[in-house]
């Protein structure tokens, strides 16, 4: 069973009962200085274990980049 | 610079005019955005060159983000992140982006940009305000960037801000500063550092700021977007040097007619 998500603007699929660490260990790219927003509000790297992510959810996975 | 040939006295004070900003001191006043820079090596070499000892960086998607690579070296240029909040439309976007980067970066410090306008990415007063207070409340070290008015200028500062970032004109435009005198009425209206922040197009407007009595000058498209930015940034470095030093000398006063420096005194009747 899968649930729908919107992750970073786009429609995706995980397997029910995935978390927001499963998610960013399948997103993030090796990068390590991720941080992951859970419709609207910052979720801590310590409780991306333990949040679990429920159909409709809408994430936004970020890394850093270069700007001004 | 090297200050071996000057008096022992000014010597000594050049050693010590440390940039005390957020509760912490730089010996550098030039701060580094890293946008538009071609290529890491180059990256690398600017920083160097720049002496900088802060560089902004910003959080983007995942799949479009640059390689953690960009971190390696400004870690190992051993500058500080300054997370910036570029692209933010309103308080509440900032302010979430803020946090994300406290996450990311594991730092309070935050460039709050809050953009109003597409075309001349001016920042939005009534947003960038509401954002600086909210930032501030949750301890963030806030550094605004801001309109050259003096008025908010010093609401930002009262609400809290650790600085306050003027723009010399609209970013990435190389305009320089179109309104020196209100950078000057800025600074003599806070008591927080005042960062000239965008619009610097070369050396000399870099040099402007500082005579204005900016702290510091931050700029990121002079050098990385400059045809040689590793040149560009030692300018830049050199620049901000040069015009604080004219600062704290005191230049002299601007005449309508000449003041002859030789003196007439003895003049031979040829």
């Amino acid at each position: 069973m899968t649930i729908p998500l919107t992750v970073n603007g786009a429609p995706a699929e995980l397997a029910a009962g995935s978390t927001v660490a499963g998610l960013v260990a399948q997103r993030s790219g090796g990068h390590d200085r991720v941080a992951v927003a859970l419709n609207g509000d910052v979720v801590p790297r310590s409780s991306w274990p333990t949040t679990e992510l429920s159909p409709g959810d809408v994430l936004e996975v970020l890394a850093p980049t270069a700007g001004g | 610079m090297s200050t071996a040939d000057l008096a022992p006295a000014l010597a000594r004070e050049e050693a010590a005019d440390p940039f005390t900003l957020g509760g912490e001191v730089f010996t550098s006043r030039l701060l580094l955005g890293t946008g538009g820079v071609p290529s890491l090596e180059v990256l690398e070499r600017a920083v160097r060159a720049s002496g900088t000892q802060l560089v902004t960086v910003a959080l983007r998607r995942v799949e479009a983000s640059s390689s953690g690579a960009m971190l390696e070296v400004l870690e190992r240029c051993g500058v500080r992140l300054l997370p910036n909040t570029a692209g933010c439309r309103t308080a509440r976007e900032a302010v979430l982006t803020a946090r994300l980067a406290r996450e990311a970066f594991g730092t309070d410090w935050v460039k709050l940009e809050v953009i109003g306008d597409e075309q001349t990415l001016l920042p939005d007063a009534v947003e960038l305000l509401d954002a600086a207070e909210q930032l501030v409340a949750e301890g963030f070290t806030v550094l605004a960037y801001t309109t050259d008015d003096p008025v908010l200028g010093r609401r930002l500062a009262d609400v809290g801000c650790a600085a306050v970032m003027p723009l010399g004109s609209p970013i990435g435009s190389g305009l320089g500063i179109r309104n020196p005198h209100n950078i000057a009425l800025l600074r003599e209206a806070v008591t927080v550092p005042v960062v000239l922040d965008a619009g610097i197009g070369t050396a000399s407007d870099a040099a402007l700021a500082m005579e204005l009595g900016c702290d510091a000058v931050l700029l990121a498209s002079a050098v990385t977007r400059a045809r040689d930015p590793e040149r560009m940034a030692l300018a830049m470095r050199q620049a901000v040097e040069g015009g604080r030093l004219a600062r704290g000398a005191g230049r002299i006063p601007r005449r309508w007619h000449a003041e002859a420096s030789t003196p007439m005194q003895g003049l031979p009747e040829l």
